[in-house]
């Protein structure tokens, strides 16, 4: 039998995609995940929609308002120094568009000290480390372990200070919904205890409480990524605002003598 | 006294009047006099290899780096980044979103600036050793699958989609495309990764089982030029934007109603009609 073609996988798609997700049927229908937008998901909440249109299924009232509240409470902080925040900010300062300032914001967010980086190092942490607990390893020697080979735990530790301040209100959110009674979270603190109390001296930050909640209402580290994507929209896009409103060039202007310059001296190029 | 925290860098000096101080008056790059001096004596891949590097090029850097920059200029409207761009140019979006979108669509591991990064890696672990080249991508694939972990500094960890190909080869191609080859053709002699590929491609894709692409023609060609992969990324990156605005431009100017909608081309597997019928497929 001869061998297919190296391309034709795109020969094969250069007119058409099969697929689950949706579609517009111009000046007729909205399909979204087999369901008709204007008809079955008319009441849906924009969270909901979101969390159906990544992950194909449907999340109950309670985790649907869990995951809208892990969003107001751990990433929406309306200050211009947080460094995706200060995205919009210079936006604004330098007469961009709202948009601009968002993209650029939103891409920012993939940070690795915090944002998309973080969460998807933290929900990849917490599942493995169930997995390997479920499957008998000793709670201890695998968070020594990762300590070992990453240097860090994620979800563990905060840059700038150590105490975070959204712990308690976002456990306190969650157990009023009843969504803080998962295998993830139980371990999530059984770490946090540990590490508090061994010589390492790290507490669980909101990243990892977050990413536990999350891997307890079933999603995976994938879709948790794409979620998290524009989970700190509410706290960057006021900065456009903000800032936008003053005069222009005024956020943090920096004056010639404050770079610290550490090259090498004057040289002619001949 | 208010807070008095600097900006701490090698590349650049502003140099005030004494008076206004938010004005420059000269400006040094990596201690270049950039207005005086490099603005009439640099050529601009003499300038832009300064600026990644902190020192100026030879003549053959200097000419790997132009060649390389008009081979990557424009990818051609069929290329993922450029439709992007030309996606923002027929609905009417700014300028900037064009090319943010192209840098979003052009940043990943088909054909993208990740991509670079890693075939970057490949010509600094595999060298001129074909069996290393054999394992490249095998290596790459258990690295992801474990969550290394062990340096996520220099893989980036699992945060970026798994590698389905070797990088900086042609997962869709039969031979290596004559413009590759062209382009190969055309690389200065400036260090021994390109004369090595020179000699020994053949043998190379018969190792890796794929045609060579130009992005592993550039991750050779970068390594000669002393770019680390990081330097490389975002060096391809940027010299890939100026196609991206040109056919942005002129799609703008054509209209979206010239351009693809692959009006025909989504087959729903789970329509629920037109009424939205009780079960889904």
């Amino acid at each position: 039998m001869s061998r297919r073609p190296r391309w034709q996988p795109l020969a094969d798609s250069e007119h058409r995609l099969e697929t689950n997700l949706g579609a517009w049927f111009a000046g007729e229908r909205v399909v979204y995940r087999g369901y008709d937008l204007f008809s079955e998901l008319a009441d849906a909440r924009w969270m909901e929609l979101l969390l159906l249109g990544i992950t194909g299924r449907r999340f109950s009232d309670a985790q649907v308002t869990l995951f809208e509240r892990l969003w107001s409470l751990s990433v929406s902080y309306p200050d211009p120094r947080l460094w995706n925040n200060r995205i919009c900010a210079l936006a604004g300062s330098a007469r961009s568009t709202a948009a601009l300032a968002a993209a650029g914001a939103t891409a920012v967010t993939e940070a690795r000290i915090y944002g998309g980086q973080a969460n998807f190092g933290a929900i990849r942490f917490i599942t493995a480390l169930s997995r390997a607990v479920n499957a008998g390893s000793d709670l201890r020697g695998s968070v020594e372990t990762t300590l070992r080979a990453q240097r860090h735990i994620p979800g563990y530790g905060r840059p700038l200070v150590a105490v975070d301040e959204r712990i308690a209100p976002v456990l306190n959110m969650a157990r009023s919904l009843g969504c803080a009674d998962g295998e993830h979270l139980n371990l999530a603190l059984q770490v946090d205890t540990l590490l508090r109390e061994g010589r390492w001296r790290l507490a669980m930050n909101v990243t990892g409480l977050a990413a536990a909640l999350s891997a307890d209402q079933g999603l995976n580290a994938q879709e948790y990524q794409m979620l998290a994507s524009l989970a700190f929209s509410a706290g960057f896009i006021p900065c456009y605002a903000d800032s936008a409103g003053r005069p222009e060039g005024t956020f943090f202007p920096f004056s010639c003598g404050r770079i610290h310059y550490t090259g090498p001296s004057p040289r002619d190029w001949d | 006294m208010p807070d008095q925290e600097s900006i701490t860098t090698a590349i650049w000096l502003d140099e005030d009047d004494g008076t206004d101080l938010f004005s420059a008056q000269k400006s040094w790059c990596h201690g270049y006099d950039v207005y005086g001096q490099a603005l009439t004596r640099a050529s601009y891949p003499e300038y832009l290899y300064l600026l990644l590097t902190g020192e100026r090029p030879s003549a053959a850097q200097a000419r790997v780096l132009e060649r390389t920059a008009i081979a990557l200029a424009n990818p051609g409207p069929r290329e993922a980044s450029v439709r992007a761009a030309m996606n923002a140019g027929v609905g009417g979006s700014t300028a900037a979103s064009s090319l943010i979108a192209a840098l979003s669509v052009g940043a990943g591991l088909y054909g993208g600036a990740r991509e670079l990064y890693l075939a970057m890696l490949g010509v600094a672990r595999c060298g001129h050793d074909l069996q290393a080249w054999r394992d490249f991508l095998p290596t790459l694939l258990n690295e992801w699958r474990q969550d290394l972990g062990t340096n996520p500094e220099e893989f980036g960890g699992t945060y970026w989609p798994e590698p389905q190909h070797t990088p900086g080869f042609e997962p869709h191609a039969e031979k290596t495309s004559l413009r590759t080859l062209q382009y190969l053709d055309a690389l200065p002699q400036s260090g021994s990764s390109t004369a090595w590929l020179q000699r020994h491609l053949t043998e190379l894709e018969a190792a890796v089982e794929s045609p060579i692409s130009l992005v592993g023609v550039t991750a050779f060609a970068w390594r000669d030029i002393g770019l680390s992969a990081e330097q490389g990324e975002y060096l391809y990156l940027i010299l890939r934007l100026p196609g991206a605005a040109a056919h942005a431009l002129e799609q703008g100017a054509l209209g979206w109603r010239r351009y693809p909608f692959f009006r025909q081309g989504i087959v729903l597997r789970n329509d629920p009609g037109p009424v939205g019928k009780e079960d889904k497929a």
